[in-house]
């Protein structure tokens, strides 16, 4: 018997959630106020709900179809497991992105699918839901969609027109990873899409020369997914991964998805409770190399084994290391110098940097931008506070540690 | 002498605005008036006692920054009873103290800033959690269709947060109401009230959906409740139809968990196998001839001989006639050409073929490929910076080179720059030293070397980088000359 729409509703849900993004921002501004239509997308995502698991829900985050003829292991849908099937028909999905935004529970659709005979025939379906969305319905909110890097160039190219962004995951940090767990896939294949997608970008953001407009191709930028703790990789290894992609691609983001379980999972994999901490730590250290300042070798090196400190986040960790370099005198350091302080972010520095030039901060002025002065007593100095020595401390980093805690089993 | 001003106070700031420079003309000091709404106790006696000093003469006019205007905006919002004093002790203190706004850590500025945000996340959070249900269409209309929403927010924001879901909801009606004041758009117009309204009862079989979609992508191996209920405080749960869940999601995590681990997985379905066998029988592509230059490149194009391989987007290998009379070779692929899979397609490989063009040779006659078919670089940001290979990449890359030569057989190769020179000879010399003149190699072919486009683009002197473009095409020149 035919399922129903929310019976495969919660088959394709279930089968999506494994991917980490559910970004909505970063897109063009829009709206649907003069135009007619609906939607709109401002700039900033908005989450309309979240999860128990602490994720955020902007968008509705489906499969076109489970059925798969990849077998990757790592993968709820993988064509070996024995997990429910289902799909959905275009309509369909254009039907529920629609209703649920007018109820105004979602930004937008994120689609991604099952690979269904041919990587071509997969990415032609989902290229109709997004153009029957923006020109049959002018719906004018967030479309993501997930590219199949085998898929012709002329569907890159028409997804990129109606979607905001595109995205292709590279599953795994290293070549050989994705051949053990991904046997289907080619990671050679996933750079060049990756780089195709990029060259599109900038050629399409050029101004033509007739009409001096630049065209838009997702606009939002490509990112991408690592799993984090399936095979055997590192942190550096990771991070490095993600230096190269952000290089290489010019992608808004790298997510970081820890391995989590998966039902009727392949005996290749562990067995284990997802790695939160670790994935939050290794999303830590990707912001200390975008927008900090720091070289991945700088926030990796400080372990032997390649390791980021789980009980520590990797700046204090870093400080921690480089005791000769603290404190620093927030009345004179320089804003590259600020943001490697642990307990000052990227907005504290800048209100730092403006109100000092009125007058000479004192702790209290930090205390009241917010700044947790426990943790920055140590590492700076300002009118009235001198650390007597407290970075030469051999106990420093004690006192930033977790209390301990009871381990339990999964 | 004190006055005391009553205010409506439900996120108007005309009123305040008003009242505000009239007081702030007449230098009245803060300590001095005293400010109230509507809905204070002391204030039923509603306005009676609402006057405005007149202005002091010769005071200056009221000049604030504009960023204070738009910080006196979000504060109006606030529901603090305070924000009206703050509010005009920072605007007296303004008239002095231009500068007032930009010291951050003001206790003051902090304080305003703080309510701001309030409001601003309040904002945010109208925007997020706002639900519409559909109503019913009366059976014998047809139109547009309807939706109503009910809403309670912490501060006064309807009217703010308003435009927002007409931008947004343009195709159909729809009415927001809340105990701070509705706003309703028909298509035409958007009317605000800052009149409570009271919650309706309301129904919408579609929030089933959004329940099955909010249990489904909720994944229960990576519980942390802490977080959600730190983005979603609870007090907007009762009006959010997926909430009801969440107890029973919480609760069954880890049972489900448990579940999961302890069932090992199962035997492939059918499906499975008849795909394998399927991706079995599918024929291999059919591949070039051996011992041409497309099987050469074709085989290059899974090469792992040295590690650069992982890190580049893909091997870039030579193009042009496999017949060509002339080669070109080059140190490495860079950026653009990594991307594009092309030799030369970068900025070097618009100036090499802007000079050729120049002297009359035709791109389309040559073969171009580098040393080494791989980018190395070094990743800095958004950026890529080119990193030199080193004499055992060079090295195992000079396997493709030879063959390429061996295939393609030119009369005439040309090295570009010293990392093409030591991969043909396996000599590290000064380019300058073997530089312009054509050199007789040990198989018959005539080599001739010159420097790497890429090192004119380098050189910061405009005069020198004039100098050495007219040296290169020469060099050029003399190519053409040996080729024909």
């Amino acid at each position: 018997m035919k399922k129903s729409l929310k019976e495969r509703l919660a088959v394709l849900s279930d089968a999506a959630k494994y991917d980490a993004s559910c970004a909505s921002s970063g897109t063009v501004k829009r709206d649907s106020s003069v135009s007619g239509g609906l939607g709109s997308t401002e700039g900033s995502g908005i989450c309309h709900a979240y999860a128990p698991d602490g994720r955020c829900i902007s968008l509705l985050k489906i499969l076109l179809t489970n059925f798969c003829i990849y077998d990757c292991a790592y993968c709820i849908n993988r064509s070996s497991s024995n997990v429910e099937r289902a799909r959905f028909t275009p309509e369909e999905v254009v039907w529920l992105t629609l209703e649920f935004y007018r109820r105004n529970y979602i930004e937008g659709l994120f689609l991604s699918s099952g690979i269904i005979r041919s990587s071509d025939h997969t990415m032609e379906e989902m290229v109709r839901i997004a153009r029957d969305l923006r020109t049959v319905h002018n719906f004018r909110g967030y479309i993501h969609l997930k590219t199949i890097p085998e898929a012709s160039a002329h569907l890159i190219e028409e997804a990129g027109l109606y979607a905001d962004r595109l995205s292709i995951n590279i599953e795994l940090p290293t070549d050989a990873g994705i051949g053990k767990f991904a046997p289907e896939k080619r990671p050679d294949n996933i750079r060049r899409s990756m780089g195709e997608l990029r060259l599109k970008m900038e050629e399409m953001a050029d101004p033509t020369l007739q009409t001096k407009r630049r065209k838009k191709f997702a606009p939002a930028g490509q990112s991408t997914q690592m799993i984090v703790g399936a095979d055997g990789a590192s942190d550096a290894t990771i991070l490095g991964t993600s230096a190269r992609l952000y290089g290489s691609y010019g992608l808004k983001r790298v997510y970081y998805s820890a391995f989590s379980p998966i039902p009727d999972s392949s005996k290749n994999l562990p067995l284990i409770k997802p790695p939160l901490m670790r994935e939050h730590r290794l999303y830590q250290a990707d912001w200390l190399y975008r927008f900090y300042g720091f070289d991945i070798g700088e926030i990796t090196s400080t372990q032997s084994d390649g390791m980021l400190d789980l009980d520590l986040d990797p700046k204090l960790v870093w400080a921690l290391g480089h005791r000769e370099q603290f404190p620093v005198d927030v009345n004179k350091a320089e804003r590259e110098i600020l943001l490697r302080v642990p307990g000052l972010g990227t907005k504290t520095v800048k209100s730092i940097l403006s109100a000092r030039r009125f007058r000479r901060l004192r702790l209290e002025d930090l205390k009241r931008l917010g700044v947790s002065l426990k943790k920055i007593q140590p590492f700076i100095t300002a009118e009235g506070w001198t650390p007597h020595r407290l970075v030469d401390r051999t106990d420093l980093s004690a006192m930033f540690a977790p209390r301990p805690e009871q381990l339990s089993l999964l | 002498m004190r006055y005391r001003f009553s205010l409506r106070g439900r996120g108007d700031p005309t009123e305040w605005r008003e009242a505000a420079r009239a007081f702030l003309l007449a230098g009245i000091v803060p300590d001095f008036v005293e400010w109230r709404t509507m809905d204070d106790a002391d204030g039923l006696f509603g306005f009676d006692d609402n006057h405005r000093p007149p202005p002091y003469p010769d005071h200056p006019p009221a000049n604030v920054p504009a960023a204070f205007v738009k910080l006196a905006e979000a504060v109006l919002c606030h529901s603090d009873p305070t924000r009206f004093a703050l509010l005009y002790r920072m605007l007296f203190r303004l008239v002095h103290d231009r500068h007032l706004l930009q010291m951050a850590s003001d206790a003051d500025v902090v304080a305003a800033r703080r309510m701001a945000k309030s409001v601003g996340r309040d904002y945010h959070k109208m925007t997020a959690f706002v639900r519409f249900k559909e109503l019913p269409m009366p059976a014998d209309l047809a139109g547009r269709r309807r939706f109503l929403a009910w809403f309670e927010p912490d501060h006064f924001i309807v009217a703010r947060v308003a435009p927002f879901f007409q931008r947004r909801f343009n195709d159909m009606d729809w009415l927001i109401a809340t105990p701070k004041g509705s706003a309703s758009w028909d298509g035409e117009t958007l009317r605000v009230t800052d009149e409570p309204a009271e919650k309706p009862d309301l129904r919408d079989e579609t929030d089933e959906l959004w329940r099955t979609y909010y249990a489904s992508i909720f994944n229960p191996a990576r519980l942390k409740v802490k977080m959600m209920t730190k983005e979603m405080p609870k007090k907007y749960w009762k009006n959010l139809p997926e909430a009801e869940l969440i107890p029973s999601l919480i609760a069954n995590a880890e049972a489900n968990v448990m579940d999961m681990a302890r069932r090992a997985a199962s035997e492939p379905l059918p499906f499975h196998h008849r795909i394998q066998e399927a991706a079995a029988k599918v024929p291999a592509a059919p591949k070039a001839p051996a011992g041409t230059i497309a099987a050469l490149k074709e085989e290059a194009r899974s090469c792992t001989r040295c590690d650069i391989y992982c890190r580049a987007t893909q091997t870039v290998f030579g193009d042009g006639p496999p017949d060509a009379k002339v080669m070109f070779v080059g140190e490495q692929p860079g950026d653009q050409e990594d991307l594009a899979g092309r030799p030369f397609v970068g900025p070097a490989g618009k100036l090499f073929n802007d000079v050729i063009g120049e002297v009359g040779i035709d791109r389309n006659s040559l073969y171009i490929t580098n040393a080494v078919k791989h980018f190395k670089y070094e990743p800095r940001g958004k950026r890529r910076i080119h990193q030199k290979p080193n004499m055992g990449e060079v090295r195992q890359c000079r396997w493709w080179l030879t063959q390429e030569l061996e295939l393609v057989k030119p009369k005439l190769v040309v090295a570009m720059g010293a990392t093409a020179l030591f991969a043909l000879t396996d000599m590290r010399q000064k380019l300058e030293d073997v530089r312009g003149e054509p050199i007789a190699m040990e198989d018959g072919r005539t080599l001739f070397v010159t420097v790497h486009p890429s090192y004119l683009l380098r050189i910061p002197d405009e005069g020198r980088k004039a100098e050495e473009l007219v040296r290169f095409r020469e060099d050029m020149n003399r190519i053409k000359r040996l080729a024909a």
